[in-house]
């Protein structure tokens, strides 16, 4: 089995899986039994200034369900902790003794005012913990009094805040970034300019999850009434790559280290990230959902997974996809392929004739055999290899996607394969082709 | 002396077994799906392109469509669904050989050897709207046009129902003291609980423009003449009222719809009379439905034998286990030759080229009640002067009959698998062309 300590910018634990700061490490109480669980570290719940906040007393949070009712998207309208400061600080503190060896890292805001800033950090450090993270981006509530996303929108106040922090505290500075942006490089930069150790992203997204068609309100519904709140859960993880991604591939921000999350659910999903960059991933609405004990899937996934490849250390999988990460003008024009239907394993639901037939390019026929089966089949000389017919049909592997060999017809355009790789850049149809 | 518990004994004798032992017996075979299983089945539906469900419903009701709103939370728009093909989509939930028809083609039989739970969804829709208490049909304007149906059974009402939505006025002759035919009078009691079949029809003729005469049998109290003089057309739904003989000691034996009839009319199950050891010789719906019931009378044990191979046997293989499960014995390759006062005697068979022989090998089972379920059979002398193939009505595809201005579909009628879905289907087919014929002189 794969070892699977990790060191994320100095800051060692027993593996790559940390928890969000987020409702399930606001206690002691759950921080105890996320690392008797396994958990290799814990961004604790957000610290604010005292007098704590108040939440809400009505519904916190917001769901998008699959079909199946598995819970695919969450948003939330909760605060950061809203529990006095130093109750936090002694709690940490007890964790951090009787877990040495696991990862605390504390996150924060406060008022964006450099005495802020420079009350509580000391207080953070004398706890014993291994880091600060920058709460640059909760989305709803505290935004509306200047703190969180409202910070992190704003390039010149995350690199301000940044080198306060790195100016008033030893411990290791990560900025979690809002992706509530255009383009998220920006603040990545700035909170680099500003000292970062480590950017973290993403925080949560703007949203609206449903409206209850009743009551004419947005949900999660407070006396008749809705916020915005931040989304999160597997829905969120193409956009959180992305954007990991993003910073990961941009020569200035490469050397960026990088705290994983949004969406990750599996080792795979932690794997996927972790190959576009992230040094660690972080995690918040699996454990919700599902409790503290999915994170020995995980451990054991990644073990196997890494393993399979041949590494032995989690930095080995660290941005091992963002080489192949290209522009779209890039990608080779001369890979052709064909869908190719498998009939054994076809059960005849013809979801991917409705979708070819009625959406996409015509290229699958239907017709039925001597048995009275119905048969799908690919018409290559319609095929434009899209993909679509894949993503909807409800058997795994039952369609694949064929390449054609250097020198086969695609019967599409009559033309050969070429084996030399072409893209946008050099076609004919580009009027700033070289 | 012991005194032993009525269940042992001998003969055909009432109350083997107590009210309450008999209610939860003959209560719903499939219980009805909550919400949250409803919402968990429908999820399984993957909305096929062209559904192969779809093409095996005798009906063609649209059920990825139906599945989808009741997925979305909208049962009463998947019962219109239903209900635009099949008025009579609550029975047919409740009594369709699912497995034989649209679960037999659901892919995921394919991909999975389990199917969506059509039959149960269905139910679960229909029964959503039907507690509404509304009809969800409004007629057209009147047209003067006045059919006859005779035979208040499925073909008969889905005949009436389409026909009365048209705007024509209906009259629904019926020869038993109640409308519903099969649905009130032959089907299991355990699939059609709490009084359904009537309840569906009350429910069906909220539409209006129906006028139910019951006690008025054709070739009796009307005749096909007559009818043809009063009314602009007539659609014949009579089912099958003979059965067919056994020729072997038929005085000493009991149709088994005879029995089913017995059974659904009786208000009493405890007066209900069933013999300790019973013997039912068929092997289709009806031979199962009498045995199972049987059984569950408090008969200690139930045969049924089948004359030819199982494979044979129409009765659907989920209802060969219902049987079994319920545990009657299933003997198939043997034909009865001759009865005695307590028992039936058997030839075990033999096909050959020359269709079936009954071999030297014979053996005798107990039996103090024999229950004959080998068909039932169209009672000829009440149609007089209408073409007859393979002992039916004959039809063509719009269900005309030979004499102009008479249709027939449902059970009396040539094609359909004599299903309840199938005579549905014949009876609003049949309508259209009725309306179609009445309206452009088609």
């Amino acid at each position: 089995m794969a070892d699977l300590k990790s060191n994320f910018v100095g800051i060692e634990s027993p593996n790559p899986f940390w928890l969000a700061s987020a409702p399930p490490t606001d206690k002691e109480y759950n921080v105890r039994r996320a690392f008797e669980a396994g958990w290799g570290g814990v961004v604790w719940k957000t610290l604010g200034i005292d007098p704590a906040i108040v939440n809400v007393n009505g519904p916190r949070y917001g769901a998008v369900w699959s079909a199946d009712r598995r819970l695919m998207g969450l948003n939330n309208i909760e605060l950061i902790t809203d529990r006095p400061l130093q109750t936090n600080l002694d709690e940490i503190k007890r964790i951090k003794r009787d877990y040495p060896n696991h990862a605390v890292v504390v996150s924060l805001m406060v008022p964006c005012e450099e005495w802020a800033w420079k009350e509580i950090l000391p207080q953070v450090e004398d706890t014993g913990a291994d880091g600060l993270e920058l709460n640059f981006g909760c989305p709803h509530g505290m935004s509306e009094r200047g703190m969180g996303s409202a910070v992190g929108q704003v390039p010149e106040y995350v690199e301000m805040v940044t080198a306060w922090c790195k100016e008033y505290s030893r411990l290791p500075v990560i900025v979690k970034l809002t992706p509530n942006i255009t383009d998220i490089k920006q603040p990545a930069r700035a909170a680099m300019k500003g000292g970062a150790d480590a950017v973290s992203l993403i925080n949560t997204i703007n949203s609206i999850t449903s409206v209850n068609l009743d009551e004419f309100s947005p949900e999660p519904m407070i006396d008749g009434r809705g916020a915005h709140g931040g989304y999160c859960g597997p829905a969120v993880k193409p956009i959180a790559m992305n954007m990991v991604a993003e910073i990961a591939r941009t020569p200035d921000l490469a050397n960026l280290p990088i705290s994983g999350i949004g969406g990750v659910s599996t080792w795979r999903d932690a794997a996927e990230f972790m190959t576009l960059g992230a040094g660690n991933v972080q995690v918040c609405t699996a454990a919700m959902t599902y409790g503290f004990h999915i994170v020995q899937e995980m451990i054991s996934g990644l073990s196997l997974w890494m393993d399979d490849k041949g590494m032995t250390d989690t930095s080995e999988i660290v941005g091992r996809a963002v080489p192949n990460l290209s522009d779209w003008k890039n990608l080779n024009l001369n890979y052709i392929t064909k869908a190719r239907i498998n009939q054994d394993s076809c059960i005849g639901c013809g979801r991917c004739f409705a979708s070819c037939e009625d959406t996409s390019h015509q290229a699958i026929s239907m017709d039925v055999d001597e048995t009275g089966k119905r048969v799908f089949t690919v018409k290559d000389d319609e095929c434009v290899a899209c993909n679509l017919c894949i993503n909807v049909c409800p058997v795994d592997q039952c369609i694949t996607m064929e390449r054609l060999d250097t020198g086969a017809i695609d019967e599409r355009t009559g033309k050969p394969v070429e084996a030399e790789f072409a893209d946008w850049t050099t076609h004919p149809n580009n009027p700033s082709a070289q | 002396m012991t005194v032993l518990p009525p269940i042992y004994k001998d003969g055909i004798t009432a109350g083997r077994l107590d009210a309450e032992t008999l209610s939860d017996n003959f209560c719903d075979v499939h219980p009805p799906l909550d919400p949250h299983e409803a919402h968990v089945a429908a999820d399984r539906c993957y909305f096929c392109y062209d559904a192969p469900c779809i093409q095996a419903c005798p009906t063609s009701i649209d059920i990825p469509l139906f599945i989808r709103q009741i997925s979305t939370g909208t049962p009463e728009a998947a019962a219109k669904t239903i209900f635009d093909s099949n008025i009579l989509g609550g029975m047919c939930a409740r009594v369709c050989p699912t497995e034989t028809l649209c679960e037999e083609a659901c892919v995921r039989e394919l991909a999975e050897q389990k199917p969506v739970e059509i039959g149960a969804l269905q139910r679960y829709a229909t029964d959503t709207m039907m507690t509404r208490d509304t009809h969800p049909y409004t007629r057209a304007a009147a047209t003067g046009k006045a059919v006859a149906v005779v035979g208040a059974g499925p073909a008969g009402l889905a005949a009436a129902h389409r026909l009365a939505l048209h705007g024509h006025a209906v009259t629904l002759f019926e020869a038993r003291p109640k409308a519903g035919g099969l649905n009130e009078y032959g089907i299991a009691a355990y699939k059609t609980v709490d009084d359904f079949a009537q309840a569906e029809l009350d429910w069906l003729l909220g539409i209006g423009g129906i006028t139910v005469e019951t006690g008025k049998a054709l070739g009796e109290d009307l005749s096909l003449d007559s009818l043809s003089d009063d009314f602009d057309a007539v659609f014949l739904s009579i089912g099958l009222g003979g059965v067919n003989a056994l020729g072997v000691n038929d005085d000493q034996a009991l149709p088994a719809v005879d029995f089913i009839e017995d059974l659904r009319q009786s208000e009493d199950l405890t007066k209900l009379a069933v013999g300790r050891r019973v013997v039912v010789i068929g092997g289709g719906m009806t031979a199962v439905d009498a045995a199972v019931q049987s059984k569950l009378l408090g008969a200690e044990e139930v045969t049924i034998v089948y004359r030819r191979e199982q494979a044979k046997m129409a009765a659907s293989g989920h209802e060969q286990n219902h049987a079994a499960a319920s545990g009657v014995r299933i003997i198939t390759n043997a034909a009865p030759i001759g009865m005695t006062k307590g028992g039936v005697e058997f030839a075990y068979t033999v096909s050959t080229e020359d269709g079936l022989q009954t071999s030297e090998e014979t053996f005798v089972l107990p039996a103090d009640q024999v229950l004959t379920a080998i068909g039932q059979a169209l009672k000829q002398e009440q149609i007089d002067g209408l073409d007859i193939v393979r002992g039916k009505i004959a039809i063509n595809d719009q269900g005309r009959t030979s004499r102009g201005g008479v249709w027939a579909g449902g059970d009396c009628a040539l094609g359909g698998d004599d299903l309840t879905v199938t005579a549905v289907a014949q009876g609003r087919d049949a309508a259209e062309d009725i309306h179609a014929s009445m309206t452009q002189g088609a």
